[in-house]
């Protein structure tokens, strides 16, 4: 890691971490992302506008900016496994990297730390097994 | 005005994820790759979201209110359960396949690649079906929820 990678994630982060602060101080809402998007379509009328003005928020900088250098794995199919099993997986678990990763644990939350290792671990393991091919 | 501060704090989180890094998947992939080429960035990532966000939600808690004054009540489920541990553990492996986790999903769909929409697309799928799953086993089963 260069040390611009190292400030800029540092930088990054923070940012991040004051979008979540002001989600929650402004609105009194957790900043889930895997939340807010799953239940954009489904929530009642009153969470409704929060969801889509933050969903925009989110997207808004890269609209602006552009993406940068963003090095997808190609393929369709891998691309939808992995997101239904994102989309699956943090409904279930009520929480993504945003929720529990960052919100939940800066919440001091046992069950969102449980969640984050959890995660950690079973994409440690995958990208273990697909990158270097130690099945089993 | 909620939907403006909403919009604000959802752009300073994707403009936050953007400088970070986060939105290419190679440097989370890079992260999760322990035996490979090492990239350290995304601990420094977290640690420092964390610590900005800790003061935040300490002060909510003391409060029980929003600095508009109306009411918050903050998730304080004790106790992991099946559910919290089989969706994390999905939830790792769909995003160790691609290295796209929701926020970079979102923040990345910009880029108006169709690979992107796909996954953005399965993501909202998936997470249908798992609240249809869950409404039709058991009765209230609040969803667990971190992010509600």
């Amino acid at each position: 890691m260069t040390a611009p990678a190292a400030w800029h994630a540092l930088f990054g982060g923070a940012l991040i971490g004051a979008g979540a602060a002001a989600l929650l101080l402004l609105n009194g809402r957790i900043a889930g992302v895997s939340g807010i998007l799953g239940r954009v379509a489904t929530a009642d009328l009153g969470e409704h506008g929060w969801r889509i003005a933050f969903l925009a928020g989110l997207i808004a900088p890269a609209l602006l900016l552009g993406t940068g250098t963003t090095e997808l794995h190609p393929g369709y199919l891998w691309a939808a496994i992995s997101g239904l099993l994102v989309g699956f997986g943090t409904r279930l678990g009520g929480g993504c990297t945003s929720g529990h990763g960052v919100c939940g644990i800066a919440n001091l939350s046992g069950r969102s730390l449980v969640a984050t290792l959890v995660f950690m671990a079973t994409a440690i393991l995958t990208v273990l097994v697909v990158r270097h091919g130690a099945a089993a | 005005m909620k939907a403006l501060t909403a919009f604000l704090a959802g752009a300073i989180f994707g403009a936050g994820l953007l400088l970070s890094g986060m939105t290419n998947p190679a440097n989370v992939l890079g992260f999760l790759d322990l035996f490979g080429a090492w990239r350290p960035q995304l601990a420094l990532v977290m640690a420092a979201a964390i610590a900005v966000a800790a003061p935040a939600f300490l002060l909510i808690r003391r409060r029980q209110r929003d600095l508009r004054g109306e009411p918050v009540e903050l998730p304080r489920r004790s106790g992991v359960d099946s559910r919290l541990l089989a969706g994390a553990a999905i939830f790792g492996v769909g995003w160790g396949l691609s290295g796209i986790c929701p926020g970079p999903g979102v923040v990345l769909l910009a880029s108006g690649k169709p690979l992107v929409i796909v996954f953005v697309a399965a993501l909202l799928a998936g997470s249908w079906a798992a609240s249809a799953a869950a409404s039709a086993s058991v009765e209230s089963a609040a969803p667990g929820c971190a992010v509600d």
